[in-house]
């Protein structure tokens, strides 16, 4: 969460820690918050330990135990080459929800630096946010598409294309709220002390933005994790050397009339993280920033 | 309303400007030597320069630019190399298939979401409620080729009742479209079903605790009434805000909806491209898609403006 400045606007005094504060007792009270969150941290805990889980080797042939629906043996079934779907879904778990990290990632800094940059310093808002409408006018599955398809195929591929489709809207949702804050008294009550544009939008201004970008992110990660599958599929994302589950999705459908199991699998685990995702985004928002109910695509 | 027409129009100008330069850039996004890219592993030298010169690669970057915008103006997007026509015929000739299955599935999302939205505000907090809000979240929750898959395995293997693909004309058999059409539609429409009823029944919500419906209640007008008339009069502006949203998101869906159930549309012609690397055909296919969606946007609001007076006045569209 965010450093201990982020109390200030808030009914408690500063210094008390996050986890005794009255935001996350709200959080922990809020039903869907709670088992988004338990869906989400089982996917991610899943996907960090999957290395000392015991699993079989997910890339390990054995052709003889090829097409084997689920069972107690193999409780996910088996592909077409007999390796144990059940690893193969964790491993590529752990390839979905990096590259969904790392838009995230990319999102919080070039987001909160654009978005910030274009509420607080006026000559900028024009163009920046010009260029972000006319990168929201394409579908944003549609761009992300185009990008990667010139940048040729990789997970990082990915990770950029998608990050460029997002980060005009993370920025918009930024530059919104530092708008606000701006005009607030303890903005000009900093500027009157001396404090400089830096300080001002370090110190006093982001802190005071959080809820709406901490929210946005959520949504981010899942919207990341449904596009990164659609790249996959299509070819656009990582080698299918290393499957994620988009590529699980791509490879399984060749064989959905005899194993339907192979595509419905996977499908399941990105609705698990997504549902999650999207629960816990709807508990961050009711707590955080009931005012931003409106949704966005 | 002229000068409120003129003012959105003329917004519109360097979005535009700046849109047809994005599209420009990616192919400039080709790592190393574009034209060895797309001419593919083990062609010719002579092949891989010719490629050059016919889409002006070996041009300076600033004329390749000039004659990019003095092809646009002129409707021409430059031609596909996998199919050696020009672009936007390609892409124009698609377009019928692409449209009729999102208004189709642009219908299903209308005419399911609104009923869920508005069944869910009317039942706020019973089991009604939580039902229809699961089911939208799981709706926003999945991916919409993989619930076109799964729909395959469902009614098309399993219970034999849909092809697995393929796509016949409305105008031709209008019995074998629904057929064909149905699972493409449903597949894009069921994300899209969740979103509407999710904003539908939160404005419901809103719009019920006005004075003016209480007003409405008072007089002894009927229960359905107050709804259908006073209630949903409100309520539409929102979802009309969102139409543009959505037909984006099904726009953005069609590339691998129509790629899973074979129909010739605008997206399965993208996702050939991206696979045979044409790169003319994304870049001219993916302007061509963002253009028009925009022209359809600036419709959208003017016709909101028509309708809703404050928009036109205040300008807070």
């Amino acid at each position: 969460m965010a450093a201990p400045d982020a109390a200030v606007l808030e009914d408690r005094p500063a210094r008390v820690p996050f986890w005794r504060g009255p935001t996350f007792r709200r959080l922990i009270h809020h039903r869907s918050f709670v088992i988004g969150a338990i869906l989400v941290s089982i996917v991610l805990v899943t996907a960090l330990i999957a290395p000392w889980l015991d699993l079989p080797d997910p890339n390990r042939l054995a052709i003889r135990f090829r097409f084997r629906p689920p069972s107690g043996e193999f409780l996910l079934g088996t592909d077409n080459l007999g390796r144990s779907m059940l690893s193969r879904v964790i491993w590529g778990g752990q390839l979905s929800l990096a590259i969904g990290l790392g838009v995230v990632l990319l999102n919080a800094v070039f987001g909160v630096t654009l978005g910030a940059a274009a509420g607080y310093f006026g000559k900028l808002d024009g163009p920046l946010m010009r260029f972000a409408d006319a990168l929201m006018a394409f579908p944003s599955v549609l761009l992300a598409i185009g990008i990667a398809a010139a940048l040729g195929p990789s997970a990082m591929t990915a990770v950029i294309a998608l990050a460029v489709v997002y980060i005009p809207r993370t920025a918009r949702i930024v530059r919104a709220s530092v708008l606000v804050v701006r005009e607030l008294e303890f903005v000009q009550a900093a500027r009157a002390s001396g404090a400089d544009d830096w300080r001002i939008l370090r110190q006093h201004i982001m802190p005071n933005c959080m809820a709406p970008l901490i929210v946005q992110l959520s949504f981010v990660f899942a919207y990341a994790v449904l596009s990164e599958a659609v790249l996959s599929f299509l070819g656009l994302g990582a080698p299918p050397t290393t499957p994620s589950w988009g590529i699980l999705i791509a490879e399984g459908r060749s064989y959905i009339r005899e194993a339907a199991w192979l595509t419905i699998v996977p499908g399941v685990a990105i609705a698990i993280t997504v549902f999650g995702l999207n629960l816990l985004g709807d508990g961050l928002r009711d707590v955080l920033d009931p005012r931003l109910r409106v949704e966005q695509g | 309303m002229g000068r409120y027409a003129t003012k959105r129009l003329l917004q519109a100008i360097p979005i535009l400007a700046l849109v047809s330069l994005i599209s420009f850039g990616i192919m400039k996004l080709v790592p190393g030597d574009p034209a060895t890219v797309m001419a593919g592993p083990g062609a010719n030298p002579a092949d891989v320069e010719n490629l050059r010169r016919t889409l002006g690669l070996d041009k300076p970057f600033l004329s390749q630019l000039v004659i990019f915008y003095v092809n646009l103006v002129q409707g021409d997007l430059g031609r596909s190399l996998m199919l050696g026509t020009p672009v936007t015929d390609a892409v124009i000739e698609r377009t019928p298939a692409t449209l009729a299955i999102a208004a189709y599935a642009m219908g299903l999302t209308v005419f399911f979401g609104l009923l869920a939205g508005v069944v869910a505000a009317l039942r706020q907090n019973t089991w009604v409620d939580q039902i229809v809000s699961s089911i939208a979240l799981i709706g926003v929750s999945l991916p919409n080729f993989w619930l076109g898959l799964v729909m395959i395995v469902l009614f098309s293997v399993q219970l034999g009742w849909l092809p697995t693909g393929g796509y016949v004309e409305f105008r031709t058999d209008p019995v074998g479209w629904l057929r064909t059409a149905t699972m493409p539609a449903l597949s894009l429409a069921l994300l899209q079903i969740g979103l509407l009823a999710r904003i539908t029944r939160s404005t419901m919500l809103e719009v019920l605790r006005q004075d003016y419906i209480r007003t409405a209640r008072a007089k002894g007008i009927s229960e359905f009434r107050v709804i259908m008339r006073h209630a949903m009069a409100n309520v539409m502006i929102p979802v009309v805000t969102v139409i543009g949203i959505i037909l984006s998101v099904l726009i953005s869906g069609s590339v691998v909806v129509e790629t899973i159930f074979a129909i010739p549309g605008i997206g399965s012609l993208l996702g050939n491209a991206i696979l045979r690397r044409d790169y003319p055909l994304i870049q001219g296919g993916l302007l061509f898609v963002a253009t028009s969606l925009m022209v359809l946007n600036i419709l959208i609001d003017l016709l909101y403006a028509y309708f809703d007076p404050r928009v036109r006045i205040d300008g807070s569209a």
